[in-house]
């Protein structure tokens, strides 16, 4: 469904470049459930932002649905865009219409459905997600939890073939973190629906995943089902893992050695 | 002596930067007024029709609800003017002429001004808080990956509302300010009624109102797209939208200020 290949990404000018994005390869089945997992600044949103068109990458090409990504003109990614839909990790409702017109939105805007029509569609996503009967709240009246599934709601408002998930689970209590990952599940399974779900809630990536790719400073340093993410012997995958402070990721996110920079301090 | 030519070189490269910034801005707010004019003009023939709710809802935003200041503001500035010419112009005894002054200056200039001053301060820094929130919240990211253009959906209605507002508030803001002129002119300055209006019909012409309306149109596209393109820009949190809003209305009223200056002075050589 998704095909990514050798897809590269620096950003900054010449003498600060930064590398986030090195050799990314990955194939996204259609029906299941691929997360992609990594510490915060690995990498995982940047490709999250390659996959819905919103950065170019410097190399490398993404393909999905059979439509190139890479260098589509404005119409190409109107057409590829309609394919699938993003839940935000911040729900990214729009705060000045109410939860109806927010699942309405896609409707309105793309199909010739008439008014009567819409009102039942949206009724029926939200069903899906369980929230029938919220539909003339404000964004600002609903909890976390309640915005990430009309998040969800608006993102199958046009019945995508894909769905992306920026960290479904981010703040959320436990039992939300559930009601989330049924409702991947339910989607990917019932509707055929390919779901790639950017995360590092690990716990949740074992529970609902076909596969899992661990990035680890633009790099993949493992791919594969859960249970080969479990039996990885690679020391950063069980760090990872088991959220140990210290190992082959390190402690410290300085790129300077400590002692040099304390003996470059000039003190007047 | 080295800091000496240091100092020089870094100046050079620090002025360097701030131009090259500077002409970023440019380019950028140009492309912006030309997605958006293409978004509004030339899309509807093209088989992606306007929808005119939205631009109703801005309309009410910008116009409706911006009457009351742009009464009392262009109100009491002619009541000001009235005032202050009144003692010149009474030393030599064409006291009568305050009414063709008030006028004059009011449909001329004071009235698309003051208008658009402050509308840039109400309305163009509305644009940018509520569009940099929707930036900040990645509100405006979904809108794209929703395949909707954010120029379209966000911007149009507001251009469209504003483009149609400012100059019907600038006609009210000149009929205000005149009548505040009369009011002060005919109690409290005791001139005879018909002679301040014979006075005033005799200078004022039709083409001062409409040159004063071509002004505020002008004005009303550097509202909107100044106050849109801040907003755009927007990276980071609450506290760049903030910044961005300050910076919106003070650009904007300094380009409007800017804009009249070559509008008068165009004016004056064709004229």
């Amino acid at each position: 469904m998704i095909k990514v290949n050798n897809l590269r990404k620096t950003f900054g000018e010449e003498d600060k470049k930064v590398i986030v994005l090195d050799d990314f390869n990955a194939h996204f089945e259609a029906g299941q459930i691929t997360s992609i997992l990594g510490g915060s600044g690995s990498g995982k949103s940047t490709v999250l932002k390659h996959l819905i068109g919103v950065y170019q990458p410097d190399s490398g090409e993404i393909i999905i649905d059979g439509d190139p990504m890479v260098g589509a003109n404005r119409e190409g990614l109107v057409r590829i865009r309609k394919k699938f839909g993003v839940m935000f990790q911040s729900g990214a409702l729009f705060n000045s219409l109410t939860v109806e017109d927010n699942v309405a939105l896609p409707l309105r805007e793309h199909t010739d459905l008439n008014e009567t029509t819409i009102l039942i569609m949206v009724k029926m996503k939200l069903e899906m997600v369980g929230l029938r009967g919220a539909e003339h709240l404000k964004p600002s009246q609903l909890s976390g939890g309640m915005i990430k599934r009309i998040a969800l709601a608006r993102a199958i408002a046009l019945d995508p073939k894909i769905v992306f998930y920026d960290e479904p689970s981010a703040g959320l209590d436990p039992i939300s973190i559930g009601v989330i990952d049924k409702l991947i599940v339910d989607l990917s399974k019932k509707m055929r629906i390919t779901s790639v779900v950017v995360t590092h809630e690990i716990p949740s990536a074992m529970r609902i995943s076909d596969k899992i790719i661990m990035l680890y400073k633009g790099k993949i340093i493992a791919a594969g089902s859960p249970e080969e993410i479990r039996n990885s012997e690679d020391p950063r995958v069980q760090q990872f893992i088991n959220g140990s402070p210290d190992g082959p990721i390190p402690f410290s996110k300085s790129q300077k050695d400590y002692g040099e920079e304390l003996k470059e301090m000039r003190f007047s | 002596m080295r800091f000496f030519f240091g100092f020089i070189g870094h100046s050079a490269f620090q002025t360097w930067a701030v131009a090259e910034n500077f002409f970023k801005e440019i380019s950028g707010m140009y492309y912006l007024t030309r997605a958006t004019f293409y978004c509004t003009f030339i899309e509807p023939f093209r088989g992606k029709p306007n929808k005119w709710k939205p631009v109703w809802t801005q309309m009410e935003e910008v116009g409706v609800k911006s009457t009351t200041i742009v009464f009392l503001v262009s109100f009491l500035i002619g009541v000001i003017l009235a005032f202050q010419t009144a003692s010149q112009l009474a030393r030599l005894g064409a006291l009568d002429f305050v009414g063709a002054l008030v006028g004059v200056s009011i449909t001329r200039e004071l009235g698309p001004l003051m208008t658009a001053l402050v509308m840039a301060g109400r309305v163009g820094a509305a644009f940018t808080a509520e569009m940099g929130t929707m930036k900040v919240s990645d509100e405006i990211l979904a809108l794209e990956t929703m395949a909707l253009n954010p120029v379209k959906f966000l911007i149009t209605p507001r251009f469209i509302a504003i483009l149609v507002m400012l100059p019907c508030l600038t006609i009210m803001a000149d009929a205000m300010g005149i009548l505040g002129g009369f009011m002060i002119g005919v109690t409290t300055l005791g001139i005879d009624p018909i002679a301040y209006f014979d006075r005033s019909v005799e200078a004022m012409v039709v083409k001062d109102v409409v040159t004063g309306l071509i002004k505020s149109s002008v004005f009303a596209v550097i509202i909107v797209m100044v106050g849109s393109y801040m907003a755009f820009i927007i990276e980071g949190g609450a506290e760049k939208v903030g910044e961005n809003t300050r910076t919106a209305v003070v650009v904007s009223m300094i380009l409007i200020i800017i804009a009249d200056l070559i509008f008068t002075s165009l004016f004056f050589f064709v004229t």
